[in-house]
């Protein structure tokens, strides 16, 4: 049974290592903005798109128009 | 079919201006169009229909942004080739808004990268400043529609620094609190088994550790709390919370040091995180709104000020803090004159709206006095300052002391006055139940009196307001009341008397309704008048010629306009004189508050069109349902003209006060005080600003909140008016769910209370009665706060419609 001090050593390691992790991320102001990182990530397809049709300027890129 | 802007979505009009097969309803949005669509962001038409605003004038608008000194102050970072500046877009609404604005660089190279916060409405540009500056920035935004706001107020706070102590707090005790769960559970069921009792000790101990933090940091704030209660004698709500988080860690502590027990761990950490929990819950702050706005953010930044040298004449932008008595300054159109001045040259047409409540605007004349915050309407002026700006005399008004006054401080919310009784009987209780154990069984009195201060920790009690208040401030927020924090809904509840400004409060301040007195014109008269109209630039002209139907447009044969008085014009055999009653030559004219303006054709007086205030939809529905319950009041800034009106609008007990200068609402507010009335008062402008802050609630209507709001407790936008009652309503409900979830959670108290008075308490019961009374209480207030607020604002959506 003395491997419970393994155990109980390397979860609560494990523990920490995400407690910190959250600290620092808090830290470093990922959660000040929660709104626009997750508009942002649905714009990231079109920015190529609109690269690559260049002279399609009227092209109608059909997807989700609610905001 | 009405056609409305591909751009702005606005009604285009009869002739909308074709481009690329869209119509636009002016120049300005169509350019918008052509500058999106040849660099490849027609896109932003897609993500979202008509999300464009029309893009202002800006001529000379940002030229103090030439002035290194203010560039210094609103940048981020500067290391002289590369700029960093965070500005405020109010128009910012939609996801268009952030596609574009994060696609700056494909329109102008020199911006390097550019990111939107938009709970904030702000984004942060980094640009290069080679052969490019701020200026530049700012205008090609004006250029796109987003114009930034920069107000005095960015200028001079500094950067702010976010607070996020309480998330670190948070997350430190959820931590403690999951692992301590994890480590208490085996000794929850088999106290006394063989591999326990070998490991028991490492067990508590690793609780014993986990807990330090969660006393010694995350709990903090409620030791200085009760600290500082107590100094001051007051038992607030924390004193008991204190006492109790104190009491079971000084008992697990002991407990696991003297091996007797395995302590109250998993409560303690257990209620910390809740609590703090119900903390966070609470601070809902509406980060994109600013409730402590002064005329600083009023006012623009800097002024043009005027020197004569050598016949030559200098024009340059100084910071208006640097203006000094006896300075030339330049007021462009609908540019705020900062200062207390004399009007030097030009045609001066001030509107004192936000700063008196007069709701028409003032013509001057040279060598008229100009006071601080007017608006100039029509054309430039040159003024020379009289005052500084901090002794002018709107500014003043910020000198008295109610805007130095913490309003929060000696407001007692229901609970903290409820937790003096509570807290003496929780004491009364361990006295009582120690004294008893005493005689009876000594070696347990100990243990009971902890016992009662463990479970008497007032948890439940101490999250009900914290979750009612926090989930009513959310819907409100829903309903588009913003509130400064949830403190404002018990306040709210226990208001008995409104006051409400007039102009711009319950009239809108857009539109006015125009009547005509007098004798009928004939058509060619109408037409006349129309074109006449068309010739002149003062508000009166322009509000009665959008009033006027549709006529040809003709040219005139004599056009001339006085000002300040009127204008005459011929058209073949038809002449017609527009403007005042002395103007046309009409004596009889009596009532000289109304606004009006008189008409004469052929030397003939026709009559004249009065001029109405706009009240807006539903003042008389809302005045009707808040007469039976509170005391109300008109306090305006403006004059006497409208008394007669408003009386039939309004219900007869309404008492009405007009010409009331800022300083004199406040002192009415300050009178009411005193004879015991809560106020709260419902205003607009500057001049409300003195009543907002001393009125115990102090609520500002918005057309628009993003654009200026003066100090207040809560923002209303316009639109949503008539749902004042509502609200009202909505808020003591919301004290009545509160007072019934004190009522459960206090039938806890006296289950938890049986155990530790019988000195039954163990750690598995604290365990299980402290999570369980929390958590009911919370779903109890969450899910009754929602009903309530659904069923109120259906209800007043009915009545709206109805």
């Amino acid at each position: 049974m003395s491997v419970i001090y393994v155990l109980l050593a390397i979860s609560i390691t494990v523990a920490i290592v995400f407690f910190v992790a959250f600290i620092l991320s808090v830290k470093s102001g990922q959660y000040d903005d929660m709104y626009t990182p997750s508009v942002r990530m649905l714009f990231e397809d079109e920015l190529v798109k609109k690269s690559t049709n260049k002279n399609n300027q009227e092209q109608v890129i059909t997807k989700d128009k609610q905001s | 079919m009405q056609q409305t802007c591909f751009h702005c979505g606005s009604d285009c009009g009869k002739s909308p201006i074709v481009f690329d097969d869209k119509n636009f309803c002016c120049h300005g949005c169509q350019t918008v169009y052509e500058i999106f669509s040849t660099n490849n962001l027609s896109c932003y038409y897609d993500l979202q229909s008509a999300p464009g605003a029309i893009p202002q004038e800006i001529e000379g608008k940002y030229d103090y942004l030439d002035n290194l000194d203010i560039i210094e102050k609103l940048v981020e970072f500067n290391d002289g080739s590369i700029q960093v500046v965070n500005l405020y877009i109010p128009h910012m609404h939609c996801s268009s808004c952030i596609w574009i604005l994060e696609n700056l660089h494909q329109l102008q190279p020199e911006i390097k990268s550019s990111q939107v916060n938009f709970p904030k409405k702000t984004v942060r540009i980094t640009f290069k400043t080679e052969n490019f500056n701020l200026k530049e920035v700012v205008k090609l935004l004006s250029t796109i529609g987003y114009a930034p706001y920069i107000s005095l107020n960015d200028y001079t706070e500094g950067k702010k620094q976010v607070d996020r102590s309480l998330i670190y707090k948070l997350g430190v005790a959820g931590f403690a609190f999951g692992n301590v769960m994890f480590l208490s559970f085996p000794e929850y069921f088999e106290v006394s088994e063989y591999w326990l009792d070998q490991y028991k000790y490492l067990f508590r101990g690793l609780m014993f550790a986990f807990s330090l933090p969660v006393v010694f940091y995350a709990a903090q704030e409620y030791f200085v709390s009760a600290y500082k209660g107590l100094r001051s004698n007051i038992l607030n709500i924390d004193v008991p919370i204190a006492l109790g988080i104190l009491v079971l860690f000084i008992r697990s502590t002991a407990e696991v040091f003297t091996d007797s027990g395995t302590g109250f761990f998993d409560s303690l950490t257990g209620l910390v995180f809740f609590l703090l929990l119900g903390k966070f819950f609470q601070q809902k702050t509406y980060s994109f709104l600013s409730f402590e706005r002064d005329y600083k953010s009023y006012f623009p930044i800097a002024v043009t000020k005027i020197t004569k040298k050598n016949e030559s004449v200098i024009e340059e932008n100084i910071q208006i803090y640097e203006v000094k008595k006896g300075d030339r300054l330049l007021i462009r159109n609908n540019e705020l004159l900062p200062v207390d001045s004399i009007l030097i040259s030009g045609k001066g047409q001030i509107d004192y709206s936000f700063v008196t409540g007069e709701s028409e605007p003032v013509d001057k004349v040279s060598g008229d006095k100009l006071f601080a915050g007017g608006k100039q309407l029509f054309g430039a002026i040159e003024v020379e300052a009289i005052k500084s700006v901090e002794q002018s005399y709107l500014t003043q008004l910020w000198s008295n002391d109610v805007f130095a006054k913490d309003k929060e401080h000696g407001f007692i919310g229901i609970i903290n006055s409820i937790s003096k009784y509570f807290t003496w009987a929780v004491l009364s209780i361990a006295v009582i139940a120690t004294s008893y154990w005493l005689v009876v069984d000594s070696s347990l009195a100990i243990n009971v009196l902890t016992s009662v201060l463990i479970i008497a920790c007032p948890c439940a009690l101490a999250l009900s307001t914290p979750f009612a208040l926090g989930n009513m401030l959310r819907i409100f927020g829903r309903q588009k009341f913003y509130l400064k924090n949830a403190n404002i809904i018990e306040k709210l509840a226990s208001v008995d008397t409104l006051i409400f400004d007039k102009t711009g409060t319950i009239t809108t301040n857009k539109k006015s309704t125009i009547a005509y007195e007098g004798l009928s014109l004939s058509e060619d008269e109408e037409a006349l008048l129309k074109n006449t109209l068309r010739s002149s630039n003062h508000p009166l002209s322009r509000a009665l010629y959008n009033f006027l139907a549709e006529q040809d447009i003709q040219t005139l044969d004599d056009f001339e306009e006085v000002t300040g008085k009127g204008m005459h014009a011929k058209k073949a055999d038809n002449s017609i004189e527009v403007g005042s009653a002395k103007f046309v030559g009409n004596d009889t004219e009596t009532d000289t508050l109304a606004t009006t303006v008189h008409i004469k054709t052929n030397d003939i007086y026709k009559g004249k069109y009065i001029f109405h205030n706009q009240y807006r939809e539903g003042v008389k529905e809302l005045f009707q349902q808040l007469k039976k319950d509170f005391h109300l009041i008109i306090l305006s800034g403006d004059n006497h003209g409208e008394k007669k009106f408003l009386q039939q609008l309004l219900p007869q007990r309404t008492d009405m006060l007009f010409h009331q200068k800022p300083e004199d609402k406040l002192n009415y507010i300050k009178t009411l005080q005193k004879e015991g009335r809560n106020v709260m008062m419902v205003g607009d402008g500057l001049n409300d600003a003195g009543a907002l802050a001393q009125s115990n609630v102090g609520i500002s209507i918005a057309e628009n909140v993003n654009v200026f709001s003066p100090a207040c407790d809560a923002i209303l936008e316009a639109s949503q008016f008539q749902k004042i009652a509502a609200f009202i309503k909505a808020a003591k409900k919301t004290v009545s769910i509160i007072k019934w979830s004190i009522t459960l959670s206090f039938i806890y108290n006296v289950i938890g209370l049986y155990f530790a008075v019988t000195g039954q308490l163990s750690p598995i019961i604290a365990a299980i009665l402290m999570p369980l009374s929390s958590i009911t209480v919370l779903i109890f207030v969450t899910v009754l706060t929602n009903l309530k607020g659904e069923k109120l604002f259906k209800n007043s959506r009915n009545e709206a419609r109805a």
